[in-house]
C-alpha cells in the first residue's frame, strides 16, 4: 500500500512534468501549425544550463532561473533564424529541418560542455523528506516538482484563457491571417509563443536534472512521449495535454512497477518474466495506438478546445 | 521530341557503372574499406528506395519506417541464434515477418492522416525498439551477434566480400526495377493520385485504403530484406538500429536525394553514408590552417555542419539531388539550344 501510495505520487509528478514539456509542442503545433522535433533539445538545453548556473552562481533557485531565462532566449532566437521559414510548409520539411536543429544542439553541446555527463545536486533545503501520511514518507524535492508544475499549469491556464495576450494566442490558433489582418504584430506574437515553448521546455529539463544524470540525447526519449502526449491529447488542445500528460505518466509509472507482476500471475513466471520488461515499456504506444484507433484526432480535438 | 541524352540519365548511368564496377576497384587498389562502406551504401540505398514508395510516390509521411530493417535483421539473428543458419530460410522469414508488421501498422495507422499518421507510425516503431530492447533471451539493449551469414547450400558464399556487395547491389537495383515497374503501373499511378488529392480519387471510385495499404506493405517487405542484409553485413543486430532518429537518417536519405525520384533515394544514401564519412576529414582539413593542434579533433563534430545543412537543404533546395540534377540538365539543354 505504501509502495502504491508512493508510486502514484511519482506518477502525477513524471505527469505533470511531460506536460510542461506537451504544452509547449501543442501550443507551437495549434498556433504555428509547426512540428518541432527539436523541443528535446530546449529541454536538454535546459538541463545543462541549470547545471552550470547553479555550479557559476552556487544557488539552485538563481540557476534556475536563469536557466529558464537562457531557454527562452535561445528560442527566440532559433525561432528568428530557422523557424519562421519553416512556417506554412509541409511537415515532411518540418520533421527534417528539426531534425537537422537536433544534430546541430547535439553536438554543440558536445563541443561546448563535453562528451561526460553533468550532474546537479538536489539543493539542500529540499534534500529530506517529508512525512505525507502517517508512515509514508516522499522526497521533498519530489513534492517540490508537484508544486511547481501544478502552479505553472494554473499560470498557463490563466495567461491563454484570462489575459490579453492569451486571447490573441488562442485568435491566432483559430484564424492567423485574420488576426495579423487586424493589425496585430503575428511574427511577434509567434517568436513570444516560441519562446514560452522553449521556457516550458528548458523548466522541464532543468527540474529533471537532479533526478536524473544531465547528458547528451536525455530531450530524444522524452520528447517522443511529449509527442505521444499531445496526439493522444489532441494536437493544439492544452486541456488535452494536461489529462494525457497525467494518464501517461501514472500508466508508465505504475505499469513499471505493478505490470510485472501481475503479468507474473497472468502468465505464469517463466512467460510472465520473459514478457514483463518489454510490455510494459511498450504500455504508452499501445495506448497511443488504442486511442487513435478509436478516435484517431485524439481525445479532445483542437475544434472543441 | 527525341529523348535526348541529358546531364541527369548521364549521371544516372555513371553512378549505375561506378556501383557495378566497385569491386574491380577494390581489387586494384586494395582498399578493403571501400567496399565495406559501399555494401553499407548499397544497403541503405534499398531502404531508403522502399522508404521513397510510399513517402515520395504516395505522400505518406512514414516516420517509423528503421523498424523494418530491425525486424528483418533480427529474424534474420533470431533465426541464426536458433541454430537455422540457411538463407533460404531466414530471408524469407523476414520478408515475412516485415510484411505482417507492415500489415497491422498500416491498417492501424492508415486511418489517421497528417501528423497523427506521423506518429502513429513512430510510435509503432518505438514498440518494436522496446520489444528488442526487453528480449533478453536475444540479448535485450546490447543486441545479438551472428555467428554466421545466412547459408545458401554451397551456391553463394556471403562470407567472400565482393560477392556479398554483388548480391545486394543485385537486390537494390531489382527493388529499383519493381519500384519503377509499379509506379508506372495503374496502381502507382492511383499511388500518386492519392498524393495529389486523396478525395478525388475517392470520390472517382478508388478504394484509396487499399492501394495506400498495399503500397505500405510492399514497402515494409523490400525495407524487411534490406534489414536481413544489414545483418548479414554487420553480423550483428541491436534496438539501436530501430531507434525513431534511425528513421529520420531514413527520411533524410529520401528527401536529399529527391522524393519520388527513381533514383533520388540512391544519390541521398550516398551523400548522406559520404557526409558522415568523410565531412569530418573535410572539418579537420578546413580548421589546420587557424588552429593546427584542435584540427583533428573538430572533425569530431561533423553534425555541427550536417544539421544546418539540412535545414538549408529543405529551405533552399526543395528537389533534393535528382531536383538539382534536372536544372542543371535544363540549363545545359537551353544554353545548346541559344547557341545553335
Amino acid at each position: 500500500m505504501t509502495l502504491f501510495i508512493e508510486q502514484c505520487l511519482n506518477g502525477l509528478q513524471f505527469g505533470l512534468l511531460l506536460f510542461l514539456l506537451a504544452a509547449g509542442l501543442t501550443l507551437v503545433f495549434g498556433i504555428m501549425d509547426l512540428v518541432n522535433l527539436a523541443h528535446g533539445s530546449l529541454y536538454m538545453l535546459g538541463a545543462y544550463f541549470a547545471a552550470t548556473f547553479a555550479a557559476w552562481t552556487g544557488s539552485f533557485v538563481l540557476g534556475a532561473v536563469l536557466a529558464i531565462a537562457g531557454t527562452l532566449v535561445v528560442g527566440m532566437v532559433v525561432e528568428v533564424i530557422a523557424m519562421r521559414r519553416l512556417y506554412g510548409r509541409d511537415h515532411l520539411d518540418h520533421v527534417l529541418g528539426t531534425f537537422g536543429l537536433i544534430l546541430f544542439f547535439d553536438e554543440l553541446v558536445r563541443l561546448v560542455w563535453g562528451p561526460g555527463g553533468k550532474s546537479l545536486a538536489v539543493p539542500s533545503w529540499l534534500a529530506h523528506s517529508i512525512q505525507i501520511l502517517p508512515g509514508i514518507q516522499y522526497p521533498a524535492y519530489r513534492l517540490a516538482i508537484i508544486v511547481v508544475t501544478l502552479a505553472v499549469a494554473a499560470f498557463l491556464y490563466v495567461l491563454v484563457m484570462r489575459t490579453r495576450i492569451g486571447m490573441l494566442i488562442r485568435a491566432g490558433a483559430s484564424n492567423r491571417e485574420m488576426v495579423g489582418a487586424l493589425g496585430v504584430n503575428i511574427k511577434l506574437l509567434y517568436t513570444l509563443i516560441f519562446g514560452l515553448g522553449a521556457a516550458l521546455a528548458g523548466l522541464a529539463g532543468l527540474i529533471q536534472a537532479p533526478i536524473l544524470t544531465v547528458q547528451i540525447g536525455m530531450g530524444e526519449n522524452i520528447l517522443i512521449l511529449a509527442f505521444v502526449i499531445t496526439v493522444i491529447g489532441g494536437i493544439g488542445s492544452i486541456r488535452g495535454a494536461f489529462v494525457a500528460a497525467l494518464l501517461v505518466g501514472f500508466i508508465d509509472t505504475l505499469g513499471r512497477s505493478f505490470f510485472p507482476e501481475l503479468l507474473v500471475n497472468l502468465l505464469g513466471r517463466q512467460a510472465g518474466a520473459t514478457a514483463a520488461p518489454a510490455l510494459s515499456s511498450m504500455l504508452i504506444y499501445i495506448l497511443m495506438a488504442a486511442v487513435l484507433v478509436v478516435k484517431p484526432q485524439g481525445l479532445f480535438p483542437a475544434g472543441s478546445r | 521530341m527525341r529523348p535526348s541524352i541529358n546531364l541527369r540519365s548521364l549521371v544516372i548511368a555513371a553512378l549505375v557503372l561506378g556501383l557495378t564496377l566497385l569491386p574491380v576497384y577494390v581489387a586494384l587498389s586494395g582498399d578493403r574499406f571501400m567496399l565495406t562502406l559501399f555494401t553499407r551504401i548499397v544497403i541503405m540505398a534499398m531502404a531508403a528506395v522502399s522508404l521513397n514508395l510510399i513517402l515520395g510516390y504516395a505522400g505518406m509521411m512514414s516516420f517509423g519506417h528503421a523498424a523494418y530493417l530491425g525486424i528483418g535483421g533480427y529474424t534474420t539473428a533470431i533465426l541464426c541464434f536458433e541454430g537455422v543458419t540457411s538463407g533460404f530460410v531466414q530471408w524469407p522469414a523476414a520478408l515475412a515477418t516485415s510484411a505482417l508488421f507492415a500489415l497491422i501498422v498500416g491498417a492501424l495507422s492508415l486511418r489517421t492522416r497528417g501528423v497523427y499518421f506521423i506518429m502513429i507510425t513512430l510510435a509503432f516503431a518505438q514498440m518494436a525498439y522496446y520489444m528488442a530492447s526487453g528480449a533478453a533471451r536475444y540479448g535485450g539493449d546490447d543486441g545479438l551477434s551472428l555467428d554466421t551469414r545466412s547459408q545458401f547450400a554451397g551456391l553463394v558464399k556471403l562470407n567472400d566480400k565482393a560477392t556479398f556487395y554483388y548480391v545486394c547491389l543485385i537486390l537494390l537495383f531489382g527493388s529499383i526495377a519493381l519500384i519503377w515497374r509499379l509506379t508506372n503501373s495503374r496502381f502507382g499511378m492511383v499511388l500518386q493520385g492519392v498524393r495529389s488529392n486523396e478525395a478525388r480519387m475517392r470520390a472517382i471510385g478508388f478504394p484509396t485504403f487499399r492501394y495506400k495499404l498495399a503500397a505500405f506493405v510492399i514497402a515494409g517487405t523490400m525495407c524487411g530484406l534490406a534489414g536481413a542484409l544489414i545483418a548479414n553485413h554487420t553480423d550483428f543486430v541491436s534496438p539501436s538500429m530501430m531507434f525513431w532518429t534511425r528513421s529520420g537518417d531514413l527520411i533524410v536519405m529520401v528527401v536529399l536525394g529527391g522524393m519520388g525520384t527513381l533514383f533520388g533515394p540512391v544519390f541521398g544514401a550516398l551523400a548522406l553514408l559520404f557526409l558522415e564519412q568523410f565531412l569530418p576529414a573535410v572539418i579537420s582539413t578546413a580548421v589546420r590552417p587557424f588552429d593546427a593542434a584542435d584540427a583533428a579533433k573538430a572533425g569530431e563534430y561533423w553534425q555541427i555542419v550536417l544539421g544546418p545543412l539540412l535545414l538549408v537543404i529543405v529551405l533552399f533546395a526543395r528537389g533534393g539531388i535528382d531536383g538539382l540534377l534536372s536544372s542543371l540538365s535544363n540549363l545545359v539543354q537551353r544554353g545548346k539550344q541559344g547557341n545553335g
